[in-house]
């Protein structure tokens, strides 16, 4: 299959004046499943927030394909409207606004963006019903403001369920296993994997190789200095589990 | 839990019309009506407020208590405590009458003029009593005098009195003589002086003992005609064991001119009995170069005298060129408790300098003061508010809450809570926050697919729904949308 969902050629970008990426080069095919995995400071939340289009970070040189659309001529809220979802690192709290409130203005934004008509109350709540039970979220917490006052289990469990919600082409999961338990883990690997089919995919950004025991990865990337220098199966991730980071970072430090 | 999923069904929608609303987002009310206005020739003098009282057909007792005011107010100075900046004023420039000509009251509805229905309509304001929500009764004012009110027969049967103030005097002499001025005397300020001494119209109330009022009565204010001040009186009381629920809206026409609105609110509460007064301020607030727009200097005061009585204020400020506005409890009652819930918005020049005063004479009374402020453009916002416990009131309690927001890097927000306890029982709280909408918040929602000028609403009015939840829903969803287009294109 030659159907090319996501094509980053040559991306740099970076803050303040400091450059972070230095070329990144990644094709994401439907139906795929990629690892990011990298020492600290390498650049990998960068990239999720760059291909999201976080106005603090600019581009320099580069192209981002997406489904054949100019990623980076959209303004972040078409990236999404377009099929693109980045779960955060640390989702963001925003008091007194309820998370139905909150889904219906994200939901009927996209379908203005479609034409189409926005859903009715009761359409609405019976999809945020069949939603919530994919990642057992608690009907609670749909009445609660956003993000606020929830445990960090309950932030990312919320991020797959709006993630579930939206059904984005691509889902970008940054470092989505930090600050998780062992079975907030699994309930939340277990929320992506039932979303997955042939023609989305997800690119999951992690330090650990503890969540790709439960979110099999088809490719594994190392991205180091703003570069990706390392590409492999499943096994890599096993082994960068085993010998850590130096091996790669001598390999590239000396060439 | 099927409760609260109705609950939703019946909120989600208003969100929606809101969002709708926002890409219309002029000042929606600036129309001018073409009516026939009898307006009296600009200034004020004796004759001037003889004659006002001449027009209204008035006793010679209420002429006194307008001369008394006016000898006084030629005694006192225009307040500048305020953070404000007031151009002068002058108030011999001013005409301090103006009436949508018609020979007498409309004894019925036929008889209101099309031309003022028409008004009230293009307001969102029926008059007509067939299409009146049986939720609510209607007192329409524009410029000096009251132009129908609505259900007044339904309420009667109650021994509810609601009328506009000039009937209540023609009416109910006594009850207006026994209560005119005993919440907030002539001598209190200047602006009190002067409403005292010109005072137009406005709204009178009285709820008998035990009577629990069915509806919510409304009034709606309307600035018309140009070069004229607004003047108007309201005067609630509610009797032993009585409950209301009161809502006020104003509007004026988009003039360059400035226009002086001063008003008075006096509410007598008497034991156990409780008021709720909401009001939505949407004058008009002056072009984004602070051209023109209403000064809206206004003194609003309850008296909680009856043992365990209540009185709420719950305001959303987000009209008028400059506002200065205390609504404030006395809390003589024992166990009397008050309450001030309000969101200012200040966007462009706009400046508002308001708050509210809880004044503790009574023994185990308690207060709860929240306050959100959100200042945008090149605003100035102020919270002012006094806490007082009186050396006898035992048992006190207040809570204040005081939070602002900030809209970009030109505004202003400003807080000045002044405390004065004189009993050592009593405990009293402050809490005040700043804050200013994160970029993490709008990228956040952006991400979601959720547009900046729609984040900050939805941010907004997240942020100010602690008050807004107090509102009757008919007010709520007007609320919102004012937010909403009050901050139109403040984000950038």
């Amino acid at each position: 299959m030659d159907k090319i969902l996501l094509e980053v050629k040559n991306l740099r970008a970076g803050i303040e004046g400091k450059e972070i990426l230095k070329g990144v080069n990644l094709t994401v095919r439907p139906g795929e499943v990629h690892a990011i995995m990298g020492p600290n400071g390498a650049g990998k939340s960068t990239l999720s927030s760059v291909l999201a289009g976080d106005p603090s970070f600019v581009v320099t040189e580069g192209e981002v394909s997406f489904h054949g659309v100019n990623l980076l001529e959209l303004s972040p809220e078409n990236r999404s409207h377009e099929g693109l979802f980045l779960s955060f690192q640390y989702p963001v709290e925003i008091p007194g606004v309820s998370m139905v409130n909150f889904m219906r203005a994200a939901i009927n934004a996209k379908r203005k963006y479609f034409n189409q008509d926005p859903l009715s109350a009761s359409e609405f709540l019976k999809l945020m019903r069949q939603k919530r039970e994919v990642v057992e979220l608690d009907n609670k917490l749909a009445s609660r403001s956003v993000n606020e006052g929830f445990s960090g289990g309950e932030k990312k469990r919320n991020e797959i369920f709006q993630m579930a919600v939206l059904e984005p082409r691509l889902s970008i999961l940054d470092e989505t296993d930090s600050g998780l338990d062992i079975d907030a883990l699994r309930i939340v690997a277990g929320g992506v994997n039932k979303l997955k089919t042939a023609e989305n995919a997800t690119i999951v950004i992690t330090h650990y190789q503890r969540l790709l025991d439960y979110i099999k990865p088809d490719f594994v990337h190392v991205l180091y200095k703003g570069r990706i220098v390392r590409t492999g199966g499943p096994e890599l991730a096993l082994t960068l589990e085993e010998r850590g980071y130096d091996w790669i970072k001598q390999e590239i430090d000396n060439k | 839990m099927k409760e609260s999923e109705k609950d939703k069904n019946k909120k989600i929608p208003t969100n929606d019309d809101i969002i709708n609303d926002v890409t219309t987002s002029e000042y929606k009310y600036g129309f001018v009506t073409d009516i026939d206005t009898d307006i009296i020739p600009q200034g004020l003098n004796e004759d001037v407020v003889r004659l006002i009282s001449q027009k209204k057909g008035e006793p010679e007792w209420l002429l006194d208590f307008r001369l008394k005011a006016f000898r006084h107010w030629l005694t006192l100075e225009v307040p500048t405590w305020a953070h404000l900046d007031i151009p002068e004023i002058d108030f011999q420039a001013i005409s301090y009458y103006a009436a949508p000509k018609k020979k007498e009251g409309p004894k019925s509805f036929d008889e209101v003029d099309p031309e003022l229905l028409d008004t009230f309509n293009k307001l969102g304001i029926p008059l007509e009593e067939q299409k009146v929500l049986s939720g609510m009764a209607v007192d329409a004012v524009m410029d000096s005098v009251s132009v129908k009110t609505t259900h007044k027969e339904k309420l009667a049967e109650l021994g509810i009195i609601f009328c506009s103030f000039s009937e209540a005097v023609r009416d109910y002499p006594d009850l207006v003589k026994r209560y005119l001025g005993s919440v907030v005397s002539y001598r209190d300020n200047f602006y009190a002086a002067l409403n005292s001494a010109v005072f137009s119209d406005g709204s009178f109330v009285y709820i008998p003992k035990g009577v629990h009022c069915p509806m919510e009565l409304s009034t709606y204010f309307r600035i018309n005609a140009s070069g004229t001040g607004q003047f108007e009186r309201t005067l609630i009381v509610a009797d032993d064991d009585a409950y209301v629920s009161y809502l006020e809206g104003c509007t004026a026409p988009m003039r360059d001119e400035n226009q002086l609105h001063a008003a008075i609110v006096e509410i007598i509460v008497e034991d156990r009995a409780e008021v709720k007064y909401s009001t939505v301020q949407n004058w008009y607030a002056g072009d984004k170069d602070g051209r023109g727009g209403v000064y809206n200097f206004v003194t609003k005061r309850g008296l909680c005298r009856g043992d365990n009585s209540k009185l709420s204020w719950t305001q959303v400020e987000t009209g008028s060129a400059i506002t200065w506005k205390y609504p404030s409890c006395v809390l003589s009652g024992d166990g009397a408790v008050g309450e001030f819930y309000s969101v200012a918005v200040t966007n462009n020049r706009q400046q508002a300098d308001t708050g509210t005063k809880m004044i503790h004479t009574g023994r185990n009374t308690r207060s709860t003061i929240v306050s959100k402020g959100i200042s945008a453009g090149y605003s100035q916002n102020s919270y002012r508010g006094l806490v007082k416990v009186a050396p006898n009131a035992d048992g006190c309690r207040n809570y204040t809450q005081c939070d602002s927001l900030l809209l970009g890097s030109h505004c202003g927000a400003h807080t000045f809570p002044y405390i004065d306890v004189l009993n050592d029982t009593a405990v009293v709280e402050h809490e005040a926050t700043t804050s200013k909408i994160s970029e993490d918040q709008i990228f956040y929602c952006n991400q979601r697919g959720i547009p900046t000028e729609e984040a900050v609403a939805l941010i907004v009015n997240g942020y100010a729904k602690e008050v807004m939840n107090k509102l009757p829903m008919e007010f709520a969803v007007e609320a919102q949308k004012l937010l909403q287009i009050t901050l139109e294109g403040s984000v950038g």
